[in-house]
């Protein structure tokens, strides 16, 4: 059972927290401040081979305040919320801003900038699952694994979580604005084994969503696991070579999150990113269209107001091929002489940041089917691994399994090569973007196909 | 909050990507007490006796207090400073495989009661105590970070001035740096585990760091070069020898070594890799697959290759958590154990794991003091703390004549395996060309790839230069952050496929 938040932790009672703690801060010389408290719980049961392996249950609490003292600002964090805690917290926090250097651009978002409405984007579910029924999806899950194939012979488990959990964010503007929100996740990763060789893979399969009945089968999920990792039995290294590459919807995506990175404003005023200076620039085929919308209603990366209290809205980051917006938010906004997207990020104990919120590609007309069909001999990736990704300049060296493509099939699946490029050309080499978009993250991709790239192996 | 990721890829992550911080203070007069949580002895036995029911083998309460600080600067102005304070209790119970597991961020004798009688939900029977011994508090029986308070306590302002000069270190280097950007970490954890086997034992562990990353412009061509170190240091320690200003100067050469980098080759070929932060290959090759929870349950390409070959016979690989000042290095573990040095490859055969206490009790093997956890809030792990290769006899020159044409690897940013088929990448950000025995052109970065249980066979030299890494480097695993240590010395890999673009 989830337990029920006591009263005293209601909305209510952290708005007038954060009242208090905003007012102490100006009374220590604080001219501006933002206050963020949030609370959770979560829970989470891993079942391995049939029997529980891990149960975890917890609630949880933080609250992190950020002072400006003119143009010096300073931030800090506590989960202890007792009176002495956070009468030293503020003291502390107004000390440290003190020792910092004067910095121009900072400061809060304007007060007439503030999110004046924050829609219901349908991000919470008050379902309460009690262990039993939670462990049983993830022994269901596994089970449907063990059950598709006998060359699934162990797991890594599956894992079962569900959380929620409340924002509070209030600043010295006098603005107060709250939400709650919710997971529910189920992920099963079996191990396939090759009789004659021994040899193992695993793969893993997984499902997030905000609402509990929107959840597909653990069947289902189980299914797809399994097939994933048998799969890539048998798996060897090919020649190296140049070839087109066909990137699924998990491995777009992570082309995709580079790409994000690449336009989000603290990368770009610090000139660590390969995409300076290109708003309104071609900087990728003219097939691909990018929004970043964080008002989707139940989607993963949604929410009603940002990190520092800005609407979020729809944002068009990509238009066939042009850059138009960058992610940002009031103090990179401002380092590059724009206003803020509404994509300020927040860890509780940190200062904003800036992160996508749904971000995704829109997709095209091609099945992965066909995509795959029309390629000679190439590669079609499924997983890549590693950090090899100079941001600054886009070179981009990873490693990556998946399968040969031979006369428009899946031939025989790889291992132990690696693919090699520069992002600026991949992302316009990209010369198919597929029909096959879901939303499985905050970073969603249908498959595409980039013309050619280096394959390392052999 | 969102942690539903494909699991079984453990990663150091690169220095620029992590998040740890730290504060140094901290000596060690006299052990920590229960008190300082607002807890009493006979509230934690409770506790202890509420979750020991019968068929539960073992429990532990993980108290902790963490405060970690940081100031950072770019464009040549400390813009930002933070703190952070947390507090909890992790309760766990173990029966057989299961584990249950609760944590609370307030410490009230409810709280624990909470915890504990979720902790012990994995028990087939809620009934049925059994005994608990009175725990008798004892300490480390030694200090590996021996750090007088006195001497870590620094002013934030002293932080800034520090900061500050590396600044104007760098771009003093070359004009051609346009931005640097730094920052100081620092964190104090003190830590307290009560234990169903009687043990009560505390550390106080202080942790810093200084990273330092340059981006160089000269006209259309940008570079980024990055340097760092640190350990359970005091704050004096960055700048003994003005070892700070050594490290701007690193980043900066990197970055404007990199501004000449030309593409790198691709395909199989002869790598030598120099002393140092490469040894990271040894933590992705083979450290994590010899990680016991992975052979417990046979989930590692390494299950079932004790006492076989693994690696070629010049190899000698140990994981040392008691080298004084060390990163990775701890007191005790997380459960209370005393770390140690544990011998994982002698001469080229697999000699043994690394354990915490359930999977050493399980599997029936010795434990090696290496259960860890990132904080109150995570369950123990076996990890690794700092693991390297012994030196070798080879002179690291001859290591490098010996190459008709291949790569020379001197720094990297981060890796990643996959326990279960064993491939494993780590990825340069300081290569050259070797050519005729000869160190020519830097290579842009490239990835390399290889197969863990296979690698360390085609390793035919092994230099007399062992160099430990400076402190940076952070391993996940399971989505937890832990502090870890490398080391080498120069090494020849006869063949490893390299990820460049060029033929």
């Amino acid at each position: 059972m989830l337990e029920k938040m006591t009263a005293s932790n209601s909305a209510n009672g952290y708005a007038q927290l954060a009242a208090d703690v905003l007012a102490q801060a100006k009374a220590c010389g604080a001219t501006e401040a933002d206050i963020v408290v949030a609370d959770g719980e979560t829970f989470s049961v891993q079942v391995r081979v049939g029997t529980v392996d891990r149960l975890t249950k917890a609630r949880e609490k933080r609250l992190g305040l950020r002072v400006f003292i003119g143009k010096r600002s300073a931030t800090t964090s506590t989960s202890d919320f007792s009176r002495s805690s956070l009468d030293r917290l503020v003291a502390d926090t107004c000390t440290l801003a003190g020792a910092v250097v004067e910095d121009d651009v900072s400061g809060l978002p304007d007060a007439g900038h503030m999110a004046t409405e924050q829609p219901d984007l349908d991000l919470y579910d008050d379902t309460v699952l009690d262990t039993d029924t939670q462990i049983d999806w993830a022994k269901r899950g596994e089970a449907a694994a063990f059950a598709t194939d006998s060359r699934v012979t162990n797991s890594e488990g599956a894992e079962f979580d569900s959380s929620s959990g409340r924002v509070v964010l209030a600043n010295s503007h006098g603005f107060v604005g709250s939400y709650k929100s919710s997971n529910f996740s189920l992920s099963v990763s079996p191990i396939a084994t090759e009789s004659a060789t021994g040899g193992m893979q695993r793969d893993a399969w997984y499902q997030v969503q905000r609402k509990f009945a929107r959840l597909a089968s653990a069947e289902s999920i189980g299914q797809e696991a399994a097939r994933r990792a048998i799969r890539r039995l048998g798996a060897r290294k090919v020649a190296t070579k140049r070839v087109p590459v066909v990137f699924d919807q998990e491995t777009a995506g992570s082309l995709l999150a580079n790409l994000c990175s690449a336009v989000s404003g603290y990368g770009l005023y610090k000139r660590a990113s390969f995409l300076l200076d290109q708003l309104g620039q071609t900087i990728a085929s003219d097939l691909m269209t990018i929004y970043d919308d964080g008002r989707m209603v139940g989607g993963l990366g949604s929410r009603p107001f940002d990190g520092e209290g800005l609407a979020t809205r729809k944002n068009t980051i990509v238009e066939r091929g042009v850059l138009k917006s960058y992610l940002l938010d009031t103090y990179s906004g401002k380092k590059l002489g724009l206003p803020s997207t509404g994509n300020a990020s927040r860890s509780v104990g940190e200062s904003p940041s800036v992160g996508p919120t749904n971000f995704y590609l829109v997709p095209g007309v091609k099945s992965q089917q066909e995509i795959i069909g029309s390629i000679q001999e190439g590669l079609f990736v499924t997983e890549l691994i590693g950090f090899g990704i100079n941001m600054v300049t886009g070179d981009y060296s990873r490693g990556a399994c998946g399968f040969w493509i031979e006369n428009g099939e899946l031939a025989y699946p790889v291992e132990e090569i690696t693919i090699a490029g520069n992002l600026k050309h991949m992302l316009k080499g990209i010369d198919v973007v597929g029909s096959d978009l879901v939303f499985r993250g905050r970073i969603a991709s249908p498959t595409v196909k980039i013309a050619e790239m280096m394959v390392a192996g052999n | 909050m969102l942690r539903c990721v494909v699991r079984n890829e453990w990663a150091i992550l690169p220095p620029y990507q992590s998040t740890l911080t730290k504060e140094q203070e901290a000596c060690m007069p006299e052990p920590v007490q229960l008190t300082t949580f607002g807890v009493t002895e006979i509230e934690a036995q409770q506790a202890l006796d509420r979750v020991k029911v019968r068929d539960v083998d073992y429990a532990d309460l993980y108290f902790e207090s963490r405060t970690s600080e940081s100031v950072s600067m770019e464009e040549g102005i400390v813009k930002r400073a933070a703190k952070s304070v947390s507090q909890g209790v992790g309760v766990r119970a173990t029966a057989g495989e299961k584990t249950g597991f609760a944590y609370s961020d307030e410490l009230t004798k409810r709280d624990l009661e909470i915890a504990a009688d979720t902790a012990r939900y994995i028990a087939n029977s809620p009934k049925g105590h059994s005994t608990v011994p009175v725990p008798t508090q004892r300490r480390p029986t030694r200090d590996l970070y021996p750090i007088e308070r006195a001497k870590a306590e620094v002013a934030t302002a002293e932080r800034v001035a520090l900061l500050n000069e590396i600044d104007a270190e760098a771009r003093r280097y070359d004009p051609r740096i346009k931005n640097v950007m730094a920052s100081f970490n620092t964190e104090y954890k003190v830590v307290l585990v009560a234990t169903s086997d009687g043990t009560l034992v505390s550390d106080i562990q202080p942790l810093s760091r200084l990273q330092i990353t340059c981006i160089a412009e000269d006209r259309d061509n940008r570079q980024i070069g990055s340097f760092g170190g640190g350990g359970r240091v005091a704050f004096a320690y960055y700048r003994e020898e003005n070892r700070h200003l050594s490290y701007a100067r690193e980043a900066a050469r990197e970055a404007i070594l990199n501004l000449s980098a030309v593409d790198a080759p691709a395909g199989v070929m002869p790598v030598v890799l120099a002393g140092g932060w490469p040894g990271i290959l040894l933590h992705e090759a083979i450290g994590h697959g010899l990680e016991a929870d992975f052979n417990r349950k046979k989930t590692s390409a390494f299950s079932s290759l004790i006492g076989k070959r693994v690696a070629s016979d010049v190899c000698t690989i140990v994981d040392d958590g008691t080298l004084p000042f060390r990163r990775g290095s701890l007191n005790m573990d997380d459960e209370g154990t005393p770390t140690g040095c544990t011998t994982l490859i002698e001469k080229g055969i697999l000699r043994g794991y690394i354990t915490d206490k359930l999977n050493a009790r399980l599997m029936g093997i010795p434990l090696t003091g290496n259960g860890r956890r990132e904080n109150y809030q995570s369950v123990v792990l076996p990890r690794m703390t700092n693991t390297f290769m012994l030196a070798g006899e080879s002179d690291p020159q001859d290591i490098i004549r010996s190459v008709k044409k291949g790569l020379y690897a001197v720094s990297f940013g981060g890796g990643q395996v996959d326990i279960t088929n064993g491939k494993f990448v780590f990825s340069a950000s300081e290569a050259y060309l070797i050519e005729d025995g000869q160190i020519t052109k830097p290579v842009k970065g490239a990835t390399l790839i290889g197969n863990g249980p296979e690698i360390l066979t085609k390793v035919s030299m092994v230099g007399h230069d062992l160099k430990l890494d400076n402190g940076i480097g952070t391993c996940g695993k399971d989505g937890q952050s832990v502090p870890v240590g490398v080391g080498l010395p120069t090494i020849k890999v006869d063949e490893i496929t390299v990820g460049g673009t060029q033929r």
